[in-house]
């Protein structure tokens, strides 16, 4: 059985947290498995950082340009590693960057991907990896063919402890293909407000209609000392800026109350909130997923409840 | 520039999915279809970059039970034609088979540009615009939010954590996943989807079904979610006193 091999992916300082926990998690698969353990990262720190990851091997790409993410050097490149490793599992974190990799490099490998993966067990000689589907309504339940896969985890499905080892460190820099270039990358605008400081969000999701409805949020958040913060759609409609959103491609908030007003709950919004102190969700539909990690919920209409609420914290 | 849009229907999710919980099977006929949300914003993007600097584009997707409705919206909508691969297919397709499908017609097409959804809610196999370019060799960027054409070649905006984003120039062929487009998706009436469906062909394609790397699902469950929210119950008045009610329990309200 071929090793496992872990995709590290930069951030703004160090490795992001989702690639320390496959790190954690892949280890002791690994050790279950009395396989081999192999981390890959890219960019110009990419030897210093990996040297000291608890793994039995490194491989540093490092280019200077590849500290970004560049889609094709970067697929090109861990394709050929699969090629030769012929790891039985390749894990990536599912997070923008691994969503872009993994699918293309598990085709090009023709191996099978295992997508929106939260759980990998082993049970007797079978490993079995469950998946999130259907934005988190279904898991899927799939045995890990002995030919091996390319998994793609969910940030957040394991804890990272912060061990470190002594690897044999494999250095080496690769070919840039021409044919795409990054140009520049661009902050997200800064606005008055930063939602990740904010100790009370009401946010908003579809379920807010229209712009002319905002004002009702803005008034509730106003009376109860809170900003208002939002999830995707209504960012895309052009109703709030991009530093409100809330989620996987937006920001990753922990305030003492968020309430999640029309607001489904699908995962890429939850990695960003879930782990809120208090959640009150208000959805029309109780079985929306946000009900299960709200702790507490209510299906009245969102539209009534927020102006109601607010002339009751007026009131007070 | 020639764009082709790749497009299916997922389950409607506003129904619950038709399960046999015994044998952990989805029951595909049993359900409801709606277009795949992000598919609808890689048409978009297509329809804008056409307005923008001129373009052609071919909506395309795989025969299976809700095709014929997505083309002729696509076509309502600005598309220039509609292709329909058929073969013996279902709705159980895999997005490895949809995928391989996909590359097979398109091996075969002069096309510039392909654009399909980021993902869709049933992917669990892999997401189409990487699982495509892989299979035909051609570089691609997914998370997308922007694409303009730029001489002979495109220039793309890929998204990450914290709304950081990156600006990509690439050459064509290349594939493009579509996290969002530039506007909402525009709407097409159902009298327009009509006239349309009277009015213009939509092409038809064989496709056979090669073998691809497949994964065995051994069942599909529900999560038994380890919690459920405490549900506040009443009028509109009840609930917003139960709730200013828990939020000075726990000191969240200022004084
Ligand atoms: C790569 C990627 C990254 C993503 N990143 C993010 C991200 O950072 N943040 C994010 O939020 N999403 C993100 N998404 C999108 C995500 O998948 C969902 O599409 C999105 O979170 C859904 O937003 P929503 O809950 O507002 O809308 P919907 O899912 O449409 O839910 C609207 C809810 O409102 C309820 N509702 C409607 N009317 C009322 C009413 N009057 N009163 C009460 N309830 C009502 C409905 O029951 C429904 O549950 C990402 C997707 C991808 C593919």
């Amino acid at each position: 059985m071929g090793p496992i091999l872990i995709v590290m992916e930069n951030g703004a300082s160090g490795f992001v947290d989702s690639s320390k926990e496959l790190i954690t998690k892949g280890r002791e698969i690994a050790k279950n498995l009395e396989i081999s353990s192999i981390a890959v990262g890219f960019g110009q720190d990419a030897e210093s950082q990996l040297k000291n990851l608890p793994v039995d091997r490194v491989i540093a790409i490092t280019n200077p340009e590849l500290s970004q993410y560049h889609p094709l050097a970067y697929e090109k490149t861990l394709s050929e590693i699969v090629k030769k490793e012929e790891p039985y599992l390749t894990l990536v974190a599912n997070t923008t960057m691994g969503m872009d990799l993994g699918a293309g490099v598990a085709s090009s490998v023709s191996l099978p991907l295992i997508a929106y993966c939260n759980q990998v067990a082993i049970a007797g000689q079978e490993v079995v990896a469950t998946s999130s589907v259907f934005a988190g309504k279904l898991m899927a339940e799939i045995v890990v063919p002995k030919s091996g896969a390319v998994l793609t985890v969910m940030p957040g499905a394991w804890s990272a402890t912060e061990d470190s080892g002594s690897p044999q460190v494999d250095v080496l820099s690769v070919d840039i293909p021409p044919s795409m270039r990054i140009l520049r990358t661009i902050e997200p605008e800064k606005s008055d407000v930063d939602i990740t400081k904010a100790d009370i969000l009401i946010s908003v999701g579809r379920g807010i209609e229209g712009p002319e409805n905002l004002t009702l949020a803005e008034e509730l958040a106003e009376a109860i000392g809170g900003v208002v913060s939002c999830s995707r759609p209504v960012v895309d409609a052009g109703w709030l800026p991009k530093s409100r959103q809330v989620g996987k491609s937006g920001q990753t908030v922990k305030p003492k109350l968020y309430m999640a007003f029309g607001i489904s709950g699908a995962p890429e919004h939850q990695q960003g909130m879930k782990d809120a102190d208090l959640i009150i969700a208000v959805n029309t539909d109780e079985n929306a997923s946000i009900m299960d990690i709200a702790h507490f919920g209510t299906t009245v209409d969102m539209l009534e409840l927020m102006p109601a609420l607010t002339e009751r914290l007026r009131g007070e | 520039m020639h764009i082709a849009v790749l497009m299916k229907s997922v389950p409607d999710l506003v129904e619950d999915i038709a399960l046999d919980e015994h044998e952990g099977q989805i029951l595909f006929d049993e359900m409801s279809y709606v277009p795949s949300e992000w598919d609808d914003q890689a048409l978009e993007e297509a329809l804008v970059i056409k307005e923008e600097s001129g373009a052609e584009v071919t909506a395309v997707s795989i025969e299976t039970q809700d095709s014929d409705n997505l083309l002729f919206t696509a076509l309502a909508k600005g598309s220039d034609n509609a292709v329909k691969l058929v073969g013996d297919f279902d709705l159980s397709l895999t997005n490895r088979q949809r995928a391989q499908i996909f590359a097979d017609y398109l091996h075969k097409q002069p096309f510039d540009l392909i654009l399909s959804g980021v993902q869709a809610i049933d992917d669990v196999d892999g997401q189409i615009p990487g699982l495509v370019a892989g299979i035909m060799g051609w570089p691609h960027a997914s998370v997308v939010t922007e694409v303009r054409v730029k001489d002979q070649g495109i220039i793309l905006r890929q998204e990450y954590a914290g709304g950081l984003v990156a600006e990509i120039e690439s050459s064509t062929p290349v594939v493009v996943g579509i996290q969002a487009a530039r506007k909402p998706p525009r709407y097409a009436s159902i009298a327009k989807v009509r006239q349309v469906a009277k009015s213009r062909q939509i092409e038809e394609v064989e496709v056979p079904l090669s073998n691809v790397p497949a994964l065995t699902v051994r069942r599909f469950y529900k999560p038994v979610a380890s919690a459920h929210a405490e549900m506040v119950d009443g009028d509109v008045e009840d609930v917003a006193a139960r709730i200013a009610e828990i939020l000075q329990e726990r000191n969240l309200l200022r004084r």
